[in-house]
């Protein structure tokens, strides 16, 4: 590789992490607003499923990509509800209720697009080429990196986000000052899911097409990227950076000998675990997450 | 008295009539009338477990009473906490209801925040609590952490919250409990003036010096009932402990006998390093007797912790040496210790002594649970851990008494006599108590203590830890200081003095 090899393999490298970053960026964001309000959110890919199948339903049959979007932050939106309510009022435990929601989506995605191609499993997006560009990428790219400072100031500069941070950390307290523990956290659990949701309609646009499970496990990467981004809006755009950038070498490194794919592919998960067991600093969770508020 | 600050000067501040209040097993308030007048302060006095707790939260919305009537104000109160509270009602409770890594000003404003529908402004948060913290000798910094201020201040922070909603009537349940002397007095200068400027004061405790001193008026509960309500200059506190408890009180039991056993627990040049890295034990060397109790004073913070920790194998010791009769525990774990005799009254009874979603029963026999004749082989035995449990609610007066009741749902004296009834069931060679009666009323205290006493008249090796001077002076056969992890003096039980062991408590070498 000459210099100008070089230069080329850097902006690609770049423009691809951006792409690969920006589902993780959206979803990560979704799950900071549940998790700052106490409410674990392992749905997150479920959701992102949900939303990736309906965001490239819609935008087929309507050759329309925003209605699509729309419609993907609508399931979410409606799924998360169903994850809140049995975390929230039906106290059920968080992480059989998310795991719930991605088997469902699993095999409701596989069943409804059986439905919608006559027996197919994956279709195309034609609507993929109407697209529009501006530079390099989808607007979308653009759309999540600015969700970033939108979601720090509604957490941190608001009201609402003063009461989300307190349910998350100590509910009694918050409850005794008047907050509606359940109905702020129902809310940031929806918030979360609309982010999931139009997170998931990306991949199809990405990749130009539908497929069974395409989400892959980046719902539980996107979780992962909140965790090593120690539950702060601004880390986890960080950690979703350097995850997608693993990605993104995988993938051009691909086919090439030396280092083995996997390696790459094993990034995020070796980096979460080592931001958990806390060897880079200790990321503290919020106090009360998983924890239902009881009223007696 | 103060003018009241109200349109209506004929109605109460706070008006009960014939609230009941019943839980499982236990009717918490049973027909209950109060009157608390504006600009009084009103004590609320009980034992523990006597339904103080219960009616405040009846009163704060908290609970729905069962029966009955709550007038606020002349306005009748029906369950919302938020909607009470916009009334004038302020609560404090005994456990603060404080977010730990928000700020002072954050804490204070939530669910009130100044500002339009959307924005934030805490600038103009941080302004008005320093304003009010002014205005009434609260001085604190408001943005500080809560998980940085001291115990005392972070009541202030929770004095400021019902200040800044506008609070007229202000309930605190048991404010002193956690507090030093001088933080104390502190609060009751804040009150007064809180009086003084026309609010009123239901104040909730079982010390009876601090509702001479400090209230205009005093009701008396006992088992969910009012005994008595007085005006303060009507009684006394010997009338005041005879009513709460419902009988005479005699002195607290008082050691007989010496000390003749020989040395159980040897404790030699013990170290041992805190979480945070420090040295918490740095060289602690002392023996107990059979037989003897020796009280540990010290102010906390200063190793008790980690000294526990270590004589029951929870920590493991950086160096020294613990003898347990002519035994070397070195490399034991926690069930040796156990084995070998050993048992604690810890000190965080929530967290260690007791498992509060297991039953009664549950929690009486565990740390024998393994054994016969509550285990045979894998299998448990259910009734032999029903009888055992039966047997021990009888011995030590457990209320409710009825084994399959969860712990969570006891009294805190209640969960106490659970933990002492289950460690001194295991007939221990070694019995380490830390703060045995915190939290306790009279009754509970006096219970604990003649407990301690039996085993020590039984020929046990007590370790008493507690910050309380009071109680090791009573107990104590001698006397060790702590301080900085050293011992920096033990004395005979009569040499020692509250002025010498106070001087020992700071750092003084003897």
């Amino acid at each position: 590789m000459g210099d100008s090899g070089v230069a080329l393999f850097f902006m690609t490298l770049l423009v691809s992490t951006l792409r690969k970053a920006t589902p993780l960026i959206l979803a990560s964001l979704g799950g900071f607003f549940s998790e700052k309000s106490g409410v674990v959110n392992i749905a997150l890919e479920g959701i992102m499923l949900f939303g990736a199948f309906v965001g490239a339903v819609v935008a087929q049959t309507t050759q329309n990509p925003w209605l699509g979007v729309l419609a993907a932050a609508g399931v979410g939106g409606a799924v998360a509800a169903i994850h809140a309510t049995a975390s929230i009022w039906f106290r059920a435990n968080q992480i059989v209720s998310g795991l719930g929601v991605n088997l469902l989506a699993v095999g409701a995605t596989i069943f409804l697009c059986e439905v919608y191609t006559g027996g197919q499993r994956s279709f195309m997006l034609s609507v993929s080429e109407k697209l529009p560009r501006w530079g390099p990428f989808l607007p979308l790219v653009y759309i999540a990196l600015l969700m970033v400072p939108v979601v720090y100031l509604m957490v941190y500069r608001t009201r609402q986000g003063l009461r989300l941070r307190a349910v998350g950390e100590h509910p009694e307290a918050a409850r005794t000052m008047g907050v509606d523990v359940q109905m702020t956290r129902f809310w940031a659990v929806v918030i979360s899911g609309v982010l999931a949701g139009v997170a998931g309609s990306f991949l199809p646009f990405f990749a130009g097409s539908f497929a069974k499970n395409m989400t892959n496990g980046l719902g539980y990467i996107a979780l992962g990227a909140l965790i090593f981004g120690r539950w702060t809006p601004w880390g986890a755009l960080a950690a979703s950076l350097l995850f997608g950038s693993a990605d993104a070498l995988q993938e051009m490194l691909q086919g090439r000998g030396g280092v083995p794919s996997q390696f790459f592919q094993m990034v995020p998960y070796v980096l979460t675990m080592v931001a958990l067991a806390g060897i880079v600093g200790r990321a503290i969770p919020p106090r009360a997450l998983g924890i239902p508020l009881r009223k007696e | 008295m103060t003018e009241p600050s109200t349109t209506n000067p004929t109605a109460l501040a706070v008006e009960m009539r014939r609230v009941t209040k019943q839980f499982p097993g236990v009717l918490a308030n049973d027909c209950i009338n109060l009157q608390v007048a504006y600009g009084e302060i009103h004590a609320i006095i009980g034992e523990n477990g006597a339904g103080k707790s219960t009616l405040m939260s009846v009163l704060s919305g908290l609970l729905k009473a069962d029966e009955g009537e709550v007038l606020l104000k002349g306005h009748p109160v029906r369950g919302r906490p938020h909607l009470v509270s916009r009334r004038g009602l302020g609560m404090v409770y005994q456990h603060f209801m404080l977010v730990p890594n928000f700020t002072v000003a954050e804490n204070v404003i939530l669910g009130n925040e100044p500002g339009d529908r959307v924005h934030l402004d805490l600038r103009a948060a941080e302004e008005a609590v320093r304003r009010l913290g002014q205005d009434y000798g609260l001085n604190l910094d408001p943005a500080a952490r809560i998980e940085d201020l001291s115990v005392g201040e972070q009541q202030r922070v929770e004095i400021l919250k019902v200040l800044y909603r506008g609070s007229d009537v202000i309930v605190l349940d048991e404010p002193t409990q956690v507090l030093t002397l001088q933080e104390k007095n502190e609060l009751f200068e804040t009150l007064r003036c809180l009086v003084r400027d026309g609010r009123t004061i239901i104040f909730i405790t079982h010390h009876l010096e601090e509702v001479m001193a400090l209230s205009d008026r005093v009701t008396v509960l006992r088992r969910g009932r009012v005994v008595a309500s007085l005006a303060i200059q009507d009684t006394d506190i010997a009338t005041l402990a005879q009513l709460m408890v419902g009988r005479e009180i005699g002195p607290g039991e008082k050691r007989t006998g010496d000390v003749t056993g020989d040395v159980v627990l040897e404790v030699s040049d013990l170290t041992a390093v805190s979480e945070r890295g420090l040295q918490a034990l740095d060289g602690v060397s002392f023996g107990v007797r059979g037989g003897e109790i020796l009280g540990l004073a010290g102010v906390e913070g200063n190793g008790q912790r980690e000294l526990v920790e270590t004589l029951t194998g929870l920590r493991i010791p950086s160096g020294g040496e613990i003898r347990i009769g002519d035994q070397s525990t070195h490399g034991w774990s926690p069930r040796q210790f156990l084995e070998a005799g050993v048992a604690v009254i810890p000190e965080n009874r929530r967290v260690r002594g007791v498992v509060e979603p297991f039953t009664i029963a549950e929690n009486l026999v565990l740390g024998r649970h393994w054994k016969r004749p509550f285990s045979k082989g894998w299998v448990l035995d259910l009734g032999a851990m029903e009888a055992e449990a039966k047997s021990l609610i009888s011995d030590f007066g457990i209320v409710p008494p009825d084994p399959e009741i969860l712990v969570r749902t006891l009294s805190g004296g209640n969960q106490q006599r659970v933990v002492v009834a289950r460690e001194l069931a295991k007939k221990p060679v070694v019995l380490i108590a830390a703060h045995p009666t915190r939290g306790l009323d009279i009754a509970g205290r006096q219970f604990a203590h003649s407990c301690l006493l039996r085993e020590r008249s039984l020929g046990a090796a007590i370790l008493l830890v507690s910050s309380d001077l009071e109680e090791i002076l009573d107990l104590g056969d001698r006397i060790a200081v702590i301080f900085e992890g050293r011992i920096t003096g033990i004395l005979p039980r009569e040499e020692a003095s509250e002025g010498k062991l106070g001087l020992l408590m700071v750092g003084a070498r003897r």
